[in-house]
């Protein structure tokens, strides 16, 4: 019951990855045919005076904390079945369990301190 | 009680990897694994890579290593396994919800299979893709 419920939220996590993923890749790939939240059109899309106006928008910040999240559950959750359906012995399922569940901690610390971090220097002028 | 013979019937990482008889969705399932786990790796190298503009270190921005050809091909990877990922992605939550593959009926001879209601959709999702490809190729090949 508890496997099937994870596999919903599996499920449900790859529609916001969908949403905030399309989002990103069509700012960060197709900003040239979109034009979407580029604040300095003469420039690129990753270049950085536009990657500092990204940062310095809260919507932003949170948005990539909420796309970490999902996308690192979706992702380790994924991998996490691919290597169950080899069939292992329940002492290294519980194992890789572990490792999955601390990369992924350990992965959402980071970015999320990342995308604070980020913001809170791009906010402040000559940050 | 009879011997119970035991076969080595495990197949493994190979098992995933052959279509078989089971058509073009067995290939469709192998490549959103294979292009599953490239974008995880990538992503967690990305993550490593992005969160360094906490420090004011905004790496991409800097040339040369982002700037090579081998880079500018494996980020076009990237968008790729991304835009197939995503678009096989919905056919199988389409599928695992039942919305693609027909009302259920009773098994009568010649027997049929679902799989052939939920074709179409496999190929409209893959056409989706190939023009998420085509948009994402020029934006590409315009750097």
């Amino acid at each position: 019951m508890r496997e099937t419920k994870y596999w919903a939220w599996h499920m449900a996590a790859g529609i916001v990855i969908l949403v905030l993923l399309g989002l990103h890749m069509t700012t960060m790939h197709m900003g040239g045919l979109t034009g979407l939240f580029v604040s300095h059109p003469g420039e690129e899309a990753t270049a950085l005076v536009n990657s500092q106006a990204r940062d310095a928008r809260l919507s932003f910040a949170v948005g990539y904390i909420v796309l970490l999240g999902v996308a690192l559950f979706h992702g380790f959750y994924g991998l996490r079945t691919i290597l169950f359906e080899l069939t292992l012995r329940p002492l290294t399922e519980k194992v890789i369990t572990i490792v999955l569940v601390v990369a992924g901690l350990g992965l959402f610390g980071l970015g999320s301190w990342a995308s604070l971090a980020a913001h809170a220097r791009a906010i402040v002028p000559g940050g | 009680m009879g011997d119970i013979q035991h076969h080595d019937n495990r197949l493994g990482i190979w098992g995933w990897l052959g279509g078989g008889r089971w058509g073009p969705e067995r290939y469709a399932y192998a490549l959103h694994r294979i292009s599953g786990l490239g974008i995880l790796l990538y992503f967690t190298m990305h993550i490593v890579v992005t969160s360094l503009r906490a420090t004011g270190i905004y790496l991409w921005t800097e040339g040369q290593l982002f700037d090579n050809v081998v880079f500018k091909v494996g980020e076009f990877l990237v968008f790729a396994a991304f835009a197939y990922h995503a678009c096989n992605g919905i056919r199988l939550i389409l599928v695992e919800l039942g919305l693609a593959v027909g009302r259920p009926f009773e098994p009568v001879y010649p027997y049929r299979t679902s799989l052939a209601v939920q074709r179409p959709l496999l190929i409209v999702m893959m056409i989706v893709a190939g023009l998420l490809l085509a948009g994402g190729g020029a934006e590409f090949l315009r750097h």
